[in-house]
């Protein structure tokens, strides 16, 4: 296979946050998740249950009519950094 | 006060109580995320932008976000938006408006400021009936349809918003529906900068009255509903009328040029002498 000419960029990690103040348990982030990275406890409140799953797409954080949730990019795992940028 | 750091959270009003008023699974939110998230990538600061609303669930939306507000009376959201524009044509002018407040109530001026072509933003949110008030059939709900007032089904054929907008002179019209909140935030984007009066009518769902009437299920089932009706203009330009009978286009419907009244008046007030 042809090795791509783009530098090898590291895997992003994500990490999703939800408020349960603001939460009303609509459950639309979890129907909606393309990866099934979220799932519904007793109350309704979603978990994260798969975390590695996520590949950020921000579905959740787009459809939540509650802006109770939001997905963000694990700082250990960002490596922006390319050949020649200032450090 | 606002939770989180998202472009959405850095929008909202501070002093407002959150939650907001909107039913578990209401597509306000999605809608009003779209909005701040489209004005955020126009680059507009936000005292630029002024929302104006009438009255309903979707009216309720100035309360919460922190641009220049206004929430007026019932169906006349779009003649204060008129009189802002006229004293200010600085100001990007929005109006949220519900289906209720823009096409039955306020239906007089919303085919008047399209044909005067007012340089204003409408969004419509329809959610085809009257949510907050109980229930009741709203000029858009479809033919054969139950609700509050028509427990023997509804026997009156619907209002098509985006049609009438760009009968009556929108320069701008497009349609998406919550479950589409991405292609909804792009539409929004190409409607705010336009010259001229452009139209974006959201098809929202309402789980607690239009649903429970019609038997729809839960706000999942219904926003499912959306993702299975809607296609793209492109593709329902090839389908017969058979075909699209149930069937929701979504994008852009219309996108033209027409003189804009506020450069009309600005030149008449130069024609006039009243500015030097």
């Amino acid at each position: 296979m042809k090795k791509s000419s783009f530098p090898q960029r590291k895997k992003e990690k994500y990490q999703i946050e939800i408020f349960e103040d603001w939460c009303k348990r609509c459950g639309i982030c979890v129907e909606f998740c393309p990866k099934s990275v979220l799932a519904r406890d007793d109350t309704g409140l979603p978990v994260v249950k798969n975390p590695d799953a996520c590949i950020g797409c921000r579905l959740c954080e787009i459809r939540c009519p509650d802006f109770a949730i939001e997905v963000k990019i694990k700082e250990e795992s960002v490596d922006r950094k390319r050949k020649g940028d200032p450090d | 006060m606002a939770r989180g750091t998202t472009v959405v959270h850095q929008y909202l009003r501070h002093d407002a109580i959150f939650p907001h008023v909107w039913c578990p699974g209401c597509g306000n939110g999605i809608v009003l995320g779209a909005l701040i998230r489209a004005v955020h990538h126009l680059g507009y600061p936000k005292d630029e932008i002024v929302l104006v609303s009438g009255i309903g669930c979707s009216s309720r939306m100035p309360l919460y976000v922190d641009f220049n507000t206004l929430h007026t009376v019932h169906g006349r959201a779009l003649t204060f938006a008129t009189g802002i524009k006229l004293a200010n044509s600085r100001l990007r002018v929005i109006v949220v408006m519900g289906d209720g407040d823009a096409v039955a109530i306020g239906g007089n001026h919303f085919i008047h400021a399209a044909r005067r072509n007012m340089d204003l933003t409408a969004i419509i949110l329809n959610n085809r009936i009257y949510g907050m008030t109980g229930g009741q059939s709203s000029p858009t709900t479809p033919y054969g349809m139950y609700s509050t007032t028509d427990p023997y089904s509804h026997i009156e054929p619907a209002f098509d918003i985006s049609e009438m907008a760009a009968c009556a002179g929108a320069t701008f019209v497009a349609r998406s529906t919550v479950y589409h909140a991405q292609l909804l935030q792009s539409l929004m984007e190409k409607a705010i900068p336009k010259k001229g009066f452009s139209v974006v009518e959201v098809i929202t769902h309402c789980h607690v009255q239009f649903g429970r009437a019609n038997k729809l299920g839960t706000h999942i089932d219904m926003m499912k509903r959306q993702r299975d009706q809607a296609v793209p203009v492109e593709k329902a330009q090839t389908m017969s009328p058979e075909e699209l009978k149930d069937k929701i286009p979504i994008g852009i419907l219309t996108d033209m040029v027409r003189p804009v009244y506020n450069e009309e008046y600005e030149n008449l007030k130069k024609r006039a002498g009243l500015t030097n």
